[in-house]
């Protein structure tokens, strides 16, 4: 994955507003790379123009040799389905659908063979076979944030995007889901772009990049 | 494939939480009602079908001056049809020394085809329903004959060289028709007797008819029969079949079929706002949803066609409850409404189902469908940034695709297109003007805030800065509150005030052919014997041959009505005073010195359908003398009153002097039919009309139309509840949010409940005066130019609307915040 120049500009209600200035970042495949830096600093931004979540304002973004720019909404999405995976830190799991539908819908959107047994697979690597048919608001917060990096992993994405992923976890929990987190990325040789405000977690990946006021000061 | 199982998934989802329910219930509603008329009206055109028939007394009939060649007959019943033949004939009828001009119709076993013939062992004896035809040498008279001839049962007449003996009062065959007034007694005889009468010689003037009839049910018989007839050429026969008959009766029941069928559109379009307000609030719950499944990959069209086949489903399902529903709400109608009809309506076809699932579709589709594609255009990024919300909808999208929905279903409800595109501006008008209104009493609302306290100024701020919303509420609640009161206090001040112009003495019977000379004495008796203080007013006969001094052709007028109207003679009368149930509507009536002028008075719906206007010079053939005169004022005539009642008038000079005989109308009680028989001996030339019968009939479709209005209407009110409950949710999850904030600042229940109830009053009294006025602009409206009629204002609409719509809102609003006023703040903000 590649960022060049990446620039990103809002019009708020004081004027023309730079999140992000002239952002150069390269990841290789495999690769684990950390996004820190205060509230406010454009990490989530950041995550989402390398995720093809949204448009740069400036520059462009190249994931897997596409640049995310040139394609339109459908296209972005199809990469997005295909090839990369999501963990966010307030679980966006779907409230009406049980742990292991929930699953299997990236396996169903990129039209998988037999999606519920994957789906019953990953479930089952993330400890929660025995939970697959509880719904979001019947598990805990690490159990939901569980079947997130399940629905991650399920598409075998090439680079998954977490962001703030133990942001709603207490201190233990969260150092569980850390642990699974990379234990997966690392079976599976996935690309990881972890955004955190925790050092510790931080440390955890093969580098890190630290924004500050929407550049990269390291 | 894909996007099937994720909408049936989402479908059963989405029902589980209840999400869907309120669209469900609206489209159940529009497509209820939508149905239930639908086969109700279906059931009454049969049956009246039916009734046409039995105004023809059969099938099909031919008609012809000569005799009917029998191969013709020997085809109908070869073809499986019956048959039987009629011959009528105007005569001299003979008792004693009277002699009196008679219709005679001679019949055969098996007339009438449809239908049946009535019967009385007296004159105004009771009537009673006979199989029978008169046996030969037998005749049956109709009451004018007996009272003209002053026969009883059991006199004998001649006719021709035939002798007959008169052994029942006739009082009703199905097909005897034509004009009250122009038509001569009748004598019905045996068909054997013919000969005997020596009457039936060549050139005699003689009416032939075959009437024909096939199975009940089987019109492909008919069909197949007219069809091969057709196609024989033959020149001087006419065939009249039940399409032909009574063209009026087909008019009555395509403008009750209208009128209905607005009635319903009005319950689709308040379903339809129901529908939209749901699904708004439906799809901004599925801003977040969608936003995963985009940032998990989901194409935009992928969103579309699982939402469209979602709402799909939901409108099929739906629509068919509706269809079901509807069908049992006709059976309850027609089963209330069957004192009211003498026969069984026949069954309902299937095809307002057809209609029903259309509608149903239309509705979620034009009304949801806008709403719900805004999720396509939901932005995957918001799973990180929750604030980011699709562009809104522009108007034309929402209100466009509403439009052309309720244009869509506009052609199956009223075939008029004037009609339907008036209410539909109606709807638009009237939905516009509220919603002005709405607007305007939130800004004034506004400028109280500085002079109450905290918790009124906290609930007056909210209706202000959601004003768009607010607006929306008290619209949609305003609509349904206004039927409301339309359904209530003013459709009885209306309907009462209709009925009450029919009152129980309404005149029953008619009195004609009274002369000049009598008309002193007929009055003085009605009025010693009988107490009754009736009005003798003249008849004149007269054919208008031109207008403005261009000759009258019934050729050139398009209407049936008007060709039908200037092809036969008028009855013209003259007066002094304008009758007390007349209301000038242009010009003005006569003084007393205006004798000099030829002056005419035009009913209004008759100078419509002529074309004569205020002003134009009328010319009239009377006796054999032109008469031309000014049109110097056009009335509105009460009809339904049943008192006599002229097309046209003129002042007293110019009719005067032509001869006239008399006519009134007057109201005798059951108990004093004796008085009838009475008046006939001392008065032999006139001819009395009973209009009881017509009266009763008139009397029970009143009743008929205004129960279905009712009926529909309830449909129109529920869609009212849907709305209000529809309105409520929109913006409750809101409120509650804002009453945990409140209350995590400190505020306390009391002060949380105090502001709440300040919103949910307000809301409440704006509702209801909007309501009120609307009701009442409303009322005026439909008794100015619907009813005819002065109407005072019912100052209860003004006290009950604000009234009913406050306590409404109220106890609803508090309901649905109940738990959060028992909640813990966080518990709330954690779920919110």
């Amino acid at each position: 994955m590649q960022a060049e120049q990446l620039g990103k500009q809002v019009t708020g209600p004081g004027g023309e507003l730079t999140i992000l200035h002239n952002i150069n970042l390269e990841l290789r495949e495999g690769e684990s790379m950390a996004v820190v830096g205060v509230s406010g600093s454009g990490k989530s931004t950041l995550l989402g123009l390398m995720a093809g979540l949204d448009v740069a304002s400036s520059g462009r973004v190249l994931l897997d040799g596409n640049d995310l720019g040139s394609l339109d909404e459908d296209g972005r999405a199809r990469l997005r389905n295909h090839r990369v995976g999501f963990v966010f830190q307030s679980f966006q799991l779907l409230p009406g659908l049980n742990a292991l539908e929930n699953v299997m819908l990236p396996l169903e959107l990129a039209g998988s063979d037999d999606p519920q047994a994957q789906a019953r697979e990953r479930l089952a690597e993330v400890g929660l076979a025995e939970r697959m048919y509880h719904y979001p608001s019947q598990l805990s917060g690490g159990e939901q944030q569980r079947v997130a990096i399940a629905r991650a992993f399920a598409g075998e994405p090439r680079i998954l995007f977490a962001d703030e992923p133990t942001g709603n976890l207490d201190q233990k929990t969260a150092g569980q889901i850390i642990d699974l987190l990379f234990r997966l990325n690392h079976e599976r040789g996935t690309t990881l772009v972890l955004v955190t405000h925790d050092p510790a977690i931080a440390g955890h990946c093969d580098r890190t990049v630290t924004l500050a006021g929407g550049e990269i000061v390291s | 494939m894909k996007s099937l199982q994720l909408a049936l998934t989402s479908l059963k989802r989405d029902w589980r939480s209840g999400e869907l329910a309120l669209i469900a219930i609206a489209v159940v509603i529009a497509v209820t009602s939508l149905t239930s008329v639908g086969f109700f009206t279906d059931r009454v055109r049969k049956a009246t079908e039916q009734q046409a028939t039995e105004l023809l007394a059969a099938d099909l009939v031919l008609r012809s001056r000569e005799p009917i060649p029998s191969p013709i007959r020997e085809a109908a019943l070869e073809q499986g049809l019956t048959a039987t033949q009629t011959l009528s004939f105007r005569s001299i009828v003979v008792h004693g020394d009277n002699m009196q001009m008679a219709e005679a119709k001679a019949v055969e076993q098996g007339y009438p085809q449809r239908g049946n013939l009535r019967t009385a062992d007296e004159l105004f004896g009771p009537e009673s329903i006979t199989e029978h035809i008169p046996a030969p040498g037998q005749a049956w008279a109709d009451a004018r004959l007996l009272q003209s001839l002053d026969l009883r049962v059991g006199d004998r007449v001649d006719i021709g060289a035939a002798g007959l003996t008169v052994t029942q009062v006739l009082t009703y065959e199905p097909d005897r028709g034509g004009d009250l007034f122009n038509i001569a007694p009748r004598l019905l005889m045996n068909m054997a007797d013919i000969p005997e009468t020596e009457l039936i010689l060549p050139g005699s003037r003689i009416d032939y008819h075959l009437l024909l009839a096939g199975d009940s049910g089987d019109s492909a018989g008919i069909t197949g029969f007219r069809e091969w007839f057709e196609n024989r050429g033959y020149e001087n026969i006419r065939v009249q079949g039940i399409r032909d008959a009574r063209p009026e009766l087909k008019t009555a029941l395509e403008r009750a079929e209208q009128f209905l069928g607005l009635a319903v559109l009005v319950s689709i379009a308040l379903a339809g706002l129901a529908v939209a307000m749901s699904a708004q609030r439906y799809a901004l719950r599925h801003f977040d949803n969608c936003a995963i499944m985009r940032c998990l990959g989901a194409e935009q069209g992928l969103i579309t066609r699982i939402y469209f086949i979602q709402l799909f489903i939901l409108a099929l399902v739906s629509a068919a409850l509706g269809c079901a529903l509807g069908y049992a709400a006709q059976g309850s109608l027609a089963a209330l409404m069957a004192g009211l009809s003498k026969e069984a309506l026949p069954q309902a076809s299937l095809r307002p189902v057809f209609t029903g699932m259309a509608t149903g579709l239309i509705t979620i589709l034009g009304f949801a469908m806008p709403q719900v594609m805004r999720l396509r255009r939901v932005p995957p990024l918001r799973v990180l940034r929750r604030d980011l919300e699709p562009l809104p909808l522009s108007g034309i999208a929402t209100y466009g695709t509403a439009l052309l929905a309720l244009a869509l279903l506009a052609p199956w409800q009223s075939g008029n297109s004037l009609l339907t595109a008036y209410t539909l501006a109606g709807i638009v008008v009237t939905l516009l003007l509220l919603a002005l209104g709405a607007r305007l009493l939130i800004l004034a609302l506004g400028r109280l805030r500085s002079r109450v306290g905290l918790s009124i100024r906290f609930g007056l701020a909210n209706i202000a800065r959601r004003s768009h919303l607010s607006m929306v509420q008290i619209l949609g609640l305003g609509l349904g509150i206004m039927v409301m009161l339309l359904l209530t206090l003013v459709r009885t001040d209306l309907l009462d005030t209709w009925r009450d112009r029919l009152p129980d003495d309404a005149p029953n019977y008619f009195l004609i052919n009274i002369q000049p000379e009598e008309v002193e004495k007929v009055r003085g008796f009605l009025k010693d014997r009988g107490r009754i203080d009736a009005q003798l007013q003249p008849m004149i006969r007269g054919r208008l041959t031109a207008i403005n001094g261009n000759e009258v052709d019934p050729g050139s007028y398009g209407n049936d009505r008007a060709r039908r109207l200037v092809a036969r003679e008028f009855n013209l009368s003259w007066a002094k005073e304008m009758q007390a149930d007349n209301r000038l509507e242009a010009g003005q009536w006569w003084s007393g010195n205006e004798v000099d002028r030829n002056l005419f008075s035009v009913e209004e719906g008759i100078g419509a359908t002529l074309g004569i206007e205020l002003g134009d010079s009328l010319t009239w053939q009377v006796a054999g003398r032109e008469i031309t005169g000014t049109v110097s004022n056009l009335r509105w005539v009460e009809w339904d009153s049943f008192h006599v009642n002229f097309f046209v008038v003129a002042n007293p000079g110019t009719l005067e002097d032509y001869p006239a005989t008399y006519i009134s109308s007057f109201y005798i009680p059951d108990t004093h039919k004796e008085l009838l028989i009475e008046l006939v001996r001392n008065f032999p030339s006139i001819t009395i009309i009973d209009v009881d019968a017509i009266l009763t009939q008139v009397r029970s479709v009143m009743e008929q139309v205004v129960r279905a209005i009712e009926f529909v209407f309830i449909f129109t009110v529920l869609s009212g509840i849907v709305i209000l409950i529809a309105a409520m949710q929109t913006t409750h999850r809101e409120r509650i949010h804002e009453s945990a904030q409140l209350s995590t600042l400190g505020a306390s229940r009391g002060q949380i409940l105090a502001g709440l109830i300040a919103e949910f009053v307000c809301l409440g009294l704006l509702t209801g005066i909007l309501a009120a006025f609307a009701a009442t602009v409303v009322e005026v409206l439909l008794a100015e130019y619907v009813f005819k009629m002065h109407i005072v204002i019912n100052p209860l609409v003004w006290i009950i609307a604000p009234l009913a719509s406050t306590l409404i809102i109220t106890a609803c609003g508090l309901l649905g915040m109940r738990s959060v006023l028992n909640t813990p703040p966080m518990t709330v903000l954690r779920r919110v």
